[in-house]
């Protein structure tokens, strides 16, 4: 299963605990996460479900770039990480 | 009176008391982080604010018995699939709040009712305290809407809801850019109002057009609802027939630009503003920090000036950064660059409570 890391700076915000989900594009696995915590969506996603503009997620250490379906494919050896761009104040 | 203001900043949220004569800063939360506005309701003591987190987008908590809760964020219903609409500047205008930039509570007569506006210009309504909130459909879809602009943002923003006092389904709002809009059913249905108002911004078929004005900040007397007052980009306007027709006011003290007005609750013809040099400067005038008032509907203006900085004075106030308390007695505004101050007459004399917060988004009495 895919691991999932959030970043440290949304903790104070909404915990995000480090977890392991199922999916196998990063849309399904941030769904995984979000519903079972759900006020973490709103921190991540804008309301089109896109990823919000200043926030940026890897794959294995290759940045997402198509920020609006999420469907990059994630193996079951997958990390993912929820971070912020340095951009956006 | 009000012995309570609360103080919105970029870096936190301050509560100050006055504690027998003196104001003074006793309590900061969200220490931090960019609070834009919040406002207490006055039918049961709640308050609303409203965070920017900027990565982690639009907050809004409300405070409780201890402390505050994250509650519901207004957020846009899904964009219909293939629609195509742009922002003035081309790029896909955002169906997702951007930034809360009203919050104005219902009626007496519907507890748990709030307005709240937004960029990109959505105005939301929750009948739960702000548990759940719902577009106002009608405004959003409504065919003109999409004439909206930026006027101090990038996007069209939704800045003041006034609910008539005599009729809680009577609501106006105001734009930048998109002019004053009236409901008189509750949102069900909306129409333009604000004709009389004048843009020389834009070019000549357009500068009465109710839809290009830029208006700052539209306020409503409590006890003569009829009598709006409007603190426009290109001056002051007036109404007497509740925001059907405006009329300007040539002059005002240095300026008529400026972003805040506050209208008297019992008072309609008594408005305070504060000045600034328009629109390509955005100071106060020959480095001086004032307010203007009248008290004859525009006819006649004082500047205030006793205990506000005299020189070398750079503070921007913005249109939520100027309180007048229920009573109609005490005044207090804060500025871009930090100050607060307060008044207890009206505006005659001035006290600077502190020059050192973050910069001041939105004072409000609480």
């Amino acid at each position: 299963m895919p691991r999932v890391i959030f970043t440290q700076n949304i903790q104070r915000h909404v915990a995000c605990p480090e977890t392991m989900v199922a999916g196998s594009t990063v849309r399904e696995a941030l769904e995984a996460v979000f519903s079972e915590n759900p006020q973490a969506r709103g921190y991540v996603l804008d309301d089109q479900g896109a990823l919000r503009r200043h926030m940026a997620v890897f794959v294995d250490g290759i940045l997402v770039r198509d920020r609006t379906t999420l469907a990059e494919p994630v193996a079951p050896a997958s990390t993912i990480h929820v971070f912020q761009a340095l951009s956006g104040g | 009176m009000s012995d309570t203001l609360l103080v919105s900043t970029r870096k936190g949220l301050f509560t100050v008391l006055r504690d027998g004569t003196r104001w003074d800063i006793a309590k900061a939360d969200f220490l931090g982080d960019n609070v834009t506005l919040t406002v207490m309701d006055p039918r049961d003591g709640r308050r609303y604010a409203a965070l920017d987190h900027g990565h982690f987008g639009v907050k809004l908590h409300r405070s409780t018995a201890t402390g505050w809760e994250e509650i519901a964020t207004p957020a846009y219903p899904e964009k219909p699939a293939g629609l195509e609409e742009n922002d003035m500047w081309g790029r896909p205008l955002p169906w997702s709040t951007v930034r809360i930039w009203a919050l104005t509570p219902g009626g007496t007569e519907e507890p748990g009712t709030i307005w709240c506006g937004t960029l990109p210009g959505g105005l939301f309504k929750s009948t739960d305290h702000g548990e759940s909130w719902s577009l106002v459909r009608a405004l959003w879809d409504h065919p003109k809407r999409p004439q909206w602009m930026g006027g101090g943002a990038d996007l069209p923003g939704l800045h003041s809801v006034c609910v008539d006092p005599r009729n809680s389904r009577h609501v106006s709002i105001a734009v930048s850019t998109g002019g004053v809009w009236h409901t008189a059913d509750g949102g069900e249905t909306w129409s333009q109002r604000g004709e009389g108002m004048r843009a020389d911004h834009v070019p000549p078929e357009l500068t009465h057009d109710p839809i290009a004005q830029d208006v700052h900040c539209l306020v409503q007397c409590q006890a003569a609802p009829e009598r709006m007052w409007v603190q426009h980009h290109n001056g002051i306007f007036v109404s007497s027939d509740a925001g059907r027709s405006f009329t300007e006011i040539p002059s005002a003290g240095p300026s008529t630009f400026g972003f805040p007005v506050a209208v008297h609750p019992e008072e309609p013809d008594t408005a305070w503003f504060v000045p600034e040099i328009k629109d390509e400067k955005r100071i106060p005038c020959d480095g001086r920090l004032v307010v203007t008032r009248t008290r004859d509907g525009g006819k006649s203006f004082e500047v205030l000036t006793r205990g506000l900085p005299d020189r070398h004075a750079y503070d921007v106030v913005y249109r939520h950064a100027l309180a007048l308390d229920p009573a109609g007695e005490r005044l207090a505004f804060g500025s871009t660059t930090g100050g607060l101050w307060v008044s207890e007459n009206q505006g005659d004399a001035w006290t600077c409570v502190t020059h050192t917060l973050p910069p001041v988004y939105a004072v409000r009495f609480g």
